[in-house]
């Protein structure tokens, strides 16, 4: 054995259950090594990602160890497999059977056995379990504790104790994986309740993992309560859009209609866990205020439903031979994203595209073009790190399921984590991050360290270039995780200016007769293409005419976007109505994410695929839509179908010619203003994927102004005082939180009720004035 | 013939016995001298070999428990105090403490000094909060008197002592349990291992002592090895605290030799109350099962008890004469159980919940024969199912009074009744008595 394979050998120890040799890792639990062989222990508490608790009790068999039996039947969930062990389970075991189902009888003893008008029912491990391993009848001829039915422990989490069977997996999950321990174990025996804290509410990001991992129907999430029965349901596969955690999700739909999403199960990704927004806000698929028909402006001025062919002939006309710029947000597919990188180049001849729809930098189109299209970092490289650096980025907020990953290493071995933020959010602490104002603080990063850089970045000189210079000289693994979904896949499908599909310079002549030939064009534009601003800027001065949009909120770039669009001819493809599509000349309905197929390239640069769920004839894929428009223009696109993209990218390949060279910017000039805003988003805000869903929302931590001590002094305030944060566009007014934050910064959420810092101060980070309400 | 041989209680007459002064003037804190000349090995070796077991119920070797604790490991250690006595019938530890709790504290210094502990925690019943007084009082005078605190008696040994009161559960007499609670969190059993002697209270490597098994070792230490073993039986050495009460002429605590018998102990403690015969009893609280008249002659140590099919427990002995309804007397001890499950395993919580119920209704003479296959076969699927041994002493009297006493229930069955007059086992009751 080679010292490599003594590292990795996994030191194994053999036992017998149920007459049948097994060879199991050190460690493994019984429960576990059984489910090797097939042979299902009935258990409640039990959870493979959680610490034993061996409570239930439903999971006990006989255990001897070298031929020295176990008086009594033994947890199977809590004992270690160990070598010359013999275990029978209920299957050889007459005791373990009989103890098996005593305990059933006595879970069900106070159960309300109101399996038909439970949510869980059809789904209920405990309904299962009882017919596997419980009596046919209860000897119970007493009187079932009562409570009152159901309780909000959260506005989207309902807890119906006399259901509840006290296996503690919400409790532990909440402590253990989520770090918020909101819900405990209250009074004892069989009046024993999970409750939640007088003055803290349930309001984890990760709440909605409780209700999954809930084996009866005791947590209930609001939304779904009462809306279907399991068995109506249609499960498809999907991946979440909404962050690039890159979550599996399974979908269930009834008639049509999305009622609910669960966690998938990726244990390289998201394991089984994921976050209340990728759960919970779907309620925008079925809202109201979804575009159901093409709308085109008439001559009246105002828009007007209009069959598909009259809406993709205004479009093609008002694009034709134009001078057009392509903006699209970050909810596109990596196969939309790439038939608008090919519609611009193609079918409009310009590079004059990007899918960053928020602040950002040339440095930064650089860096993504020179650096992130190379990246390989992954969870696993979190798993083995011995420092994660946070740069510009909160993952609690912005990448829920990496701070997941991060979480776990903090509380299983002292993980240290490094912030370069203004202040140390809730997050943050969680990690027992240590906080850094500039990245020349970094200290002690090897091979092993990891930089995980947010999309934040991009709003200050200098940090990408300092980051990147510190990975390069210590080795450190990099990863750049954009806030939204489909960002990483949009970089890949070449929808920025700088790039072509696969990573391709634009600049690059070769690179470009790659695509030609691959595309079967004669010429594709050379020009490096505009950013998102300089797109809007061009419409400003006219050098643009026209303008496509994808699923694009100008709020989110800068306060005067909107206006830029007001003056010239847009189309817009979208999912529901909007500021944009109310000036838009066409506007395009698109199938959203259940309603269509398609991936996500999570952060790590990794295929997320989700199925089709929804069949609805009227909405039709971005690249469906611009296929045809392209058609129409007469300079066709050749992308009918998502599985036809996807084999166009997967023949065409990634580029492995010289890349966008990326030169070092320099640092921003410490500011000398009074009060500086900064700011970020917080998980559940006012997005507006989130909309319609108002139990999601009622979890929203609320937004408060964030001052220092010093700063409260010198204003006068308190935390029971409000302050006005105001700048030449506007002003916002927010109560006080007084934290560990420069004197001269002023922290604010990005766009959360009451803090919508875009429309009301017109950026999201600069000089503001603060002063006491 | 055995008679008492009193060391604990051997001055509780006295006024001031609860005092500093009370306890020097018998030779008090002058084991702990000793001690301290010794080497903490030596003490545990001492302890070892004088064969003390746990007088708290378990009867675990107390010097071979501190020999659990990993030495030279550079970690704190700490020596905790059971004194959570809560169990119907249990009452040695209570008036141990407020007659002497000196002794106790003796102990504490000479066990913490024993395992490397230089903290050390008392987890007292928070009911009791006269005892709580006296205790505190006891500890300010050690420290008063420099035998807590820094270089105890110029040793260079240090201990800090402090006192925690719980808020009155059962269930933090379940040593983890206890444990939890010291550390602030609801105290509810911790799945083993670890064990406490490897990661007890906060995480440290604890020892989890009962108040008298502490309480004996100064008498060890300044008596010797061969005086304790001269007392006691084979395997159980020493002499302990019998707690008689009920129906007894003079209850109360009895101490003498491991291996007395209840005969013995009821000729020093007056008999059963006049007139009467003995019923049943229980040889060590409510937990353990219980036994009749037939068994008079067991030897009480931890051998003799358990042949006879029971347990020594905490020497608890509660007398019961044949007024009491033994019917009546298991459903109360249910209810006990059943109110101080912590809730945390099904068998216990659930179980509990049941056989309170069942047992109601067989005490008001509701059911048949098939409830009580029903109850004993319950009782099955709880005794050794459950998480801690709570549930265990839960079903203890059940079974043992089905055993003994099967032709009672019936006997309520066919009468749609409680054949017993409730007043007239009350002790108060002269007219029926």
């Amino acid at each position: 054995m080679t010292p490599e394979q003594a590292v990795t050998a996994v030191e194994t120890v053999t036992a017998v259950i149920d007459g049948v040799e097994v060879t199991v890792p050190k460690g493994t639990l019984i429960i576990r090594a059984a489910e090797q062989l097939g042979v299902e222990i009935p258990r409640f508490c039990d959870h493979p990602l959680l610490s034993p608790a061996g409570a239930c009790r439903q999971c006990l068999v006989d255990v001897e160890i070298n031929g020295r039996a176990f008086p009594k039947p033994q947890a199977s969930c809590t004992m270690p497999v160990e070598n010359g062990m013999v275990v029978k389970t209920q299957l050889t075991s007459p005791v373990a059977a009989k103890a098996q189902e005593g305990i059933m009888e006595f879970l069900l003893i106070n159960h309300p056995l109101d399996c038909p008008v439970c949510d869980k029912g059809g789904e209920c491990p405990l309904q299962n379990q009882a017919m596997s391993a419980g009596r046919p009848e209860s000897r119970f001829e007493g009187t079932k504790r009562t409570f009152e039915k159901p309780i909000h422990i959260s506005s989207q989490v309902l807890l119906d104790r006399e259901r509840c069977v006290l296996c503690a997996r919400c409790t532990r999950f909440s402590n253990e994986i989520a770090g918020d321990p909101f819900i405990t174990l209250n009074e004892r025996g069989a009046l024993q309740q999970v409750g939640i804290y007088e003055n803290d509410p349930f309001e984890s990001y990760y709440s909605g993992n409780t209700v999954q991992i809930c084996p009866v129907g005791a947590l209930t999430g609001t939304s779904y309560r009462f809306r279907a029965r399991p068995f109506d349901l249609v499960s498809v596969n999907s991946a979440c859009e909404h962050c690039a955690s890159g979550c599996d999700l399974r979908t269930d739909i009834r008639r049509d209609k999305t009622l609910r999403r669960l966690a998938g199960d990726d244990p390289e990704v998201n394991q089984e866990w994921n976050c209340d927004k990728g759960r919970w806000a779907f309620k925008y698929l079925t809202s109201r205020e979804r575009v159901k028909h093409p709308l085109v402006r008439g001559a009246d001025g105002e828009l007007h439903e209009a069959s598909w062919p009259e809406a993709i002939a205004a479009a093609a006309a008002g694009l034709k031979g134009k001078r057009v710029g392509v903006l699209t947000g970050g909810r596109l597919t990596h196969e939309d994203a790439y038939g608008y990188s090919k519609f611009a180049r193609v079918a409009l001849g310009t590079n004059d595209i990007d899918f960053r729809a928020r602040p950002h930098s040339d440095e930064e189109r650089d860096f993504l073009a020179a650096v992130v299209t190379d990246l390989k970092t992954t969870y696993a490289d979190i798993d083995k790190a011995d420092q994660v650096v946070l740069v510009d980025f909160e993952p609690e907020e912005e990448s829920p399921i990496v701070f997941l990953r991060i979480y776990r290493h903090v509380r299983k071995r002292g993980l240290a984590v490094t912030s370069n933020a203004p202040l140390s959010s809730r997050g943050s602490k969680k990690l027992n991050a240590k906080l850094i104002k500039n990245l020349s603080e970094l200290s002690g990063l090897t091979t092993q360290s990891v930089i995980l850089i947010g999309e934040r970045a991009a709003e200050t000189a200098g940090i990408l270039s300092a980051a990147y210079e510190i990975a390069q000289s210590t080795g450190a693994k990099l990863a750049w995780i954009p806030r939204r979904a489909g960002e990483r896949g949009a970089l890949a499908a070449g929808a920025i200016g700088n790039l072509l599909p696969g990573n391709r310079p634009v600049a690059d002549t070769s690179a470009r007769v790659d695509v030609q030939s691959a595309w079967g064009v004669s010429d594709l534009p050379s020009q490096l293409g505009r950013s998102t601003s300089e797109i809007l800027e061009a419409l400003g001065d006219e050098s643009l005419d026209a303008i496509l949009l994808g699923g694009v909120d100008p709020m989110d770039i800068s306060a005067d976007a909107l206006n830029k669009l007001l003056n010239t001819f847009v189309v817009s493809l979208e999912i529901s109505h909007s500021s944009v599509t109310a000036i838009a000349d066409v506007v395009l309905p698109v199938a959203a994410v259940v309603e269509k197929s398609g991936s996500y390239l999570d952060w790590r640069g990794v295929a997320r695929r989700f199925d089709k769920g929804v069949d609805d004839a009227d909405l039709r894929s971005d690249l469906r839509i611009l296929s045809i428009l392209a058609d129409e223009i007469g300079k066709p696109i050749n992308l009918p179908s998502i599985t036809a993209a996807a084999a166009e990218i997967e023949s065409l390949g990634a580029w492995d010619g010289a890349k966008v060279s990326f030169t070092r910017r320099a640092a921003a000039p410490a500011s000398t203003d009074e009060f500086t805003l900064v700011s970020w988003r917080f998980l559940l805000d006012l997005g507006s994927l989130q909309q319609g869903e108002t139990n999601l929302a009622g979890t929203a931590k609320k937004a408060r102004a964030h001052i220092s001590a010093a700063t409260a002094a010198k204003l006068g305030v308190t935390e029971e005082d409000s302050v006005v944060i105001s700048t030449d566009r506007g002003s916002i007014e927010l109560p006080v939180s007084i934290r560990e934050i420069a004197d001269n910064l002023v922290w604010v959420p990005r766009n959360s009720e009451g803090s919508q810092v875009i429309p009301s101060l017109g950026f999201t980070s600069g000089a503001v004035k603060v002063a006491k309400r | 013939m055995s008679t008492l041989t009193p060391v604990l209680s051997a001055h509780w007459d006295e006024s001031d016995s609860f005092t500093i002064a009370g306890y020097k003037r018998h030779g008090g804190y002058d084991a702990l001298a000793k001690a301290l000349k010794s080497t903490p090995d030596e003490i545990i070796a001492l302890v070892k070999e004088s064969g003390l077991r746990g007088r708290g119920g378990a009867g675990f070797p107390t010097g071979n428990k501190w020999s659990f604790i990993p030495q030279g490991d550079n970690k704190a250690h700490y020596l905790v105090v059971n004194a959570d006595e809560s169990e119907p019938g249990t009452c040695k530890d209570m008036p141990l403490l407020m007659a002497n709790p000196h002794s106790l504290i003796e102990g504490i210094i000479i066990g913490s000094y024993a395992i490397r502990a230089n903290h050390s925690f008392i987890y007292l019943r928070g009911e009791v909060v006269h005892v709580y007084r006296r205790v505190q009082k006891a500890i300010e005078d050690a420290y008063a008197a420099g035998l807590l605190g820094k270089n105890i008696l110029g040793s260079g040994f240090d201990l800090e002592l402090t006192l925690h009161a719980g808020a009155g559960a059962y269930i933090c007499g379940e040593e983890t349990a206890l444990l939890d609670s010291l550390e602030g969190f609801r105290g509810q059993p911790r799945l083993r291992p670890p064990f406490p002697a490897i990661a007890g209270l906060y995480a440290m490597p604890t020892v989890v002592n009962n108040v008298e098994s502490i309480a004996s070792v100064p008498s060890i230490i300044s008596n010797g090895v061969e005086w304790f073993q001269a007392m006691g039986t084979e395997k159980s050495k020493g002499y302990t605290l019998y707690s008689l009460s009920g129906h007894v002429a003079h209850p109360g605590q009895f101490e003498a030799p491991l291996g007395i018998t209840l005969r013995e102990l009821l000729e020093l403690a007056g008999g059963v109350r006049a007139g009467h015969q003995l019923k049943f009893w229980t040889p060590g609280g409510s937990s353990t099962p219980m036994f009749t008249a037939e068994h008079l002659d067991v030897l009480l140590d931890d051998e003799g008890v358990s042949a006879a099919g029971s347990m020594l427990g905490t020497k608890a002995l509660q007398i019961f004469d044949e007024t009491t309804c033994v019917v009546r007397a298991v459903l109360r001890w249910v209810e006990f159980y059943k109110h101080e499950s912590c809730g945390k395993c099904t068998p216990c919580r659930e179980g509990t919940w049941w056989l309170v119920q069942i047992m109601k209704d067989l005490e008001a003479g509701k059911g048949t024969e098939a409830d009580l296959t029903k109850l004993l076969d319950l009782c099955d699927n709880i005794a050794g199912r459950s998480f801690c041994a709570l549930a265990d002493g839960a079903v203890a009297p059940i079974i043992s009074s089905l055993k003994y006493f099967r032709d009672e229930y019936i006997q309520h069955l066919n009468q749609g009744g409680c054949p017993f007059d409730p007043i007239a086992s009350t002790l108060f009751e002269t007219a029926g008595a």
